[in-house]
């Protein structure tokens, strides 16, 4: 099936073969940076444990709705968004409680981030900010993510070595771990594997499979055929534009609506 | 292929130049404070004594120790650090971790650095106008800390905001995107990777606060006052204005005495300096990124 990018119908008679609601529902969303057009009129449904990947070129405001869905814009001076990104039926742009949001939501940038603190605490450090206080439920909550992250057996016998001492392959799982602690229902994965090596980047690819089960994942990412490994659905984004959103396998078999998704795909340009 | 060429040599000779030039600048810089010490050291040592740092002044200050000015100025400097670091500190993580970036801020900004450019004799009546009438606090340790730390407060808070920017941003919104607060964030992760800076802070206005002269002269230093305060009320003497004294304002005091003052001055400035540094580098060895 081809959705269409512009397409406003209500998501359960649009897509009523996945048979789930959508998580995020992105209706005419425009992002500014001090005035600056990154993303224009953007909509489209990401729906329930699939895996969602954005292809486009770089500078086509991919980052930019992973920073807008996240209330990012909160501390990017000069960001603003207007229409509507709805999480869970609630408009996020209107939402109070931003730290429930986030909570929610994890996050994995380009380039990993270990805090300056040991491996332990990196991945017990949300559990502690939302109050869970026991050793027992803490060394249950590290092992568990490190394992889901493809990470503990690597780590388990230095656990209380710096965080940031890792290589960057280990740390960017460091930060996966870190990104499921949260218990997010949502994880946005921004070009995870622009800094790991490739053999890492395919064990990421298996965890991220395995977690479609848990929970949903949008996956930001400039190698195509990563989204086509990887994702159930792919939106295309071309110079703020949302130029289409379709089936992942759909995209690939050059069922699309517009020749500069397939010119992408095939590798024609961008 | 790997012969030296009329450039290589010119390239490494004006290498070697800059080098040497920029070393004897170095030189430069140090050779003040060895001669300063030295001189202090030859002429004062002969002065210090148990007598000297545990006695009273007599003979009209020709003669006896330095007693009362010594924990003067502990009280002073006790006293300023007490209240100008935490509001230096919370000002600068408001300004570091809060503010806005918008035209308050900066002008915020500038106050400070304005602030630390203020003539010491300017706080000085800014001292006595304020904390020694306005507030009735009178000639007083508490008048005269306050004061201090007016003076200082923009050391602390530059030094504490630029020890807080050193903090990757990127560190601060990985925290704030598992939905941690501010707060949390500052708790967590922004104060545990900044503290050596801000304590870098905290040692330069020791520095300061003890070798001031002109705030305190006026606003609580004693000329000469042969009794230890008992509390913040209380005048005192000091070390600075000890020196000053005795060199200017007291006939036939013999010349071993002043040299001793300053350098019991400078070396109790070097101790409390080295027990910051000391504890300023281990905090850094577990620095983590």
């Amino acid at each position: 099936m081809v959705s269409s990018a512009t397409d406003v119908r209500p998501t359960r008679s649009e897509a009523p073969e996945y048979g789930v609601r959508p998580l995020v529902r992105v209706r005419d969303l425009t992002i500014r940076y001090d005035d600056e057009p990154a993303l224009a009129n953007v909509t489209f449904d990401i729906h329930e444990h699939e895996i969602f990947g954005i292809i486009g070129p770089a500078g086509s405001g991919k980052t930019s709705f992973l920073r807008a869905l996240n209330r990012m814009d909160e501390f990017t001076p000069a960001m603003e968004f207007d229409g509507r990104i709805e999480f869970d039926g609630h408009d996020v742009r209107h939402m109070r409680n931003l730290y429930a949001l986030r909570r929610r939501i994890g996050v994995v940038f380009p380039l990993p981030v270990g805090l300056p603190m040991t491996v332990y605490d990196n991945v017990a450090l949300s559990p502690r900010l939302s109050g869970v206080r026991k050793k027992a439920e803490l060394d249950e909550i590290v092992e568990r993510c490190l394992t889901r992250a493809a990470l503990w057996d690597e780590v388990k016998d230095r656990l209380h070595a710096l965080g940031s001492l890792l290589s960057g392959g280990q740390q960017q799982r460091l930060t996966i771990a870190r990104a499921l602690s949260q218990e997010p229902d949502l994880l946005l994965l921004d070009e995870f594997s622009i800094a790991v090596d490739p053999v890492t980047t395919m064990r990421i690819e298996d965890v991220l499979k395995e977690l479609r089960d848990e929970l949903t994942i949008v996956l930001v990412t400039n190698l195509v055929q990563q989204a086509r490994r990887l994702a159930d659905r792919t939106a295309f984004f071309l110079m703020g534009e949302c130029v289409e959103v379709a089936e992942t396998e759909a995209l690939f078999t050059g069922e699309v609506r517009e020749q500069r998704t397939r010119d992408y795909v095939e590798g024609r340009f961008g | 292929m790997f012969q030296r060429t009329a450039v290589n040599e010119r390239n490494t000779r004006v290498q070697m130049l800059v080098r040497l030039l920029f070393g004897m600048m170095t030189a430069l810089l140090v050779l003040p404070v060895l001669i300063i010490l030295g001189l202090l050291i030859h002429r004062g040592g002969p002065a210090l004594s148990m007598e000297f740092l545990f006695d009273e002044p007599s003979n009209g200050m020709t003669a006896g120790g330095i007693m009362p000015a010594l924990v003067g100025t502990v009280w002073l400097v006790a006293v300023a650090l007490i209240a100008s670091v935490p509001i230096g500190v919370a000002a600068a993580l408001y300004l570091s971790e809060y503010a806005k970036d918008n035209w308050l801020t900066r002008a915020i900004n500038l106050a400070v650095i304005n602030l630390a450019g203020v003539p010491s004799i300017v706080h000085a009546l800014f001292g006595v106008g304020a904390f020694v009438l306005f507030f009735k606090f009178g000639t007083s340790i508490l008048a005269a800390s306050l004061t201090l730390a007016v003076m200082t407060l923009p050391v602390v808070i530059v030094a504490t905001r630029e020890s807080l920017q050193a903090v990757p941003q990127a560190f601060r919104e990985a925290c704030w995107n598992m939905g941690a607060t501010r707060w949390q964030t500052i708790r967590k992760v922004v104060l545990p990777n900044s503290i050596s800076g801000i304590l870098t802070g905290v040692i330069l206005e020791v520095s300061r606060t003890a070798g001031e002269t002109a705030p305190i002269m006026f606003t609580g230093a004693a000329f000469f006052l042969p009794f230890l305060p008992e509390s913040v009320y209380d005048q005192t003497m000091a070390l600075s204005l000890h020196l000053y004294v005795v060199t200017t304002q007291v006939p036939n005091v013999p010349e071993h005495l002043p040299y001793g003052v300053a350098l019991v001055l400078i070396l109790m400035v070097l101790a409390l300096n080295a027990v910051s540094i000391g504890f300023r580098t281990w905090l850094r060895g577990r620095k983590k990124w």
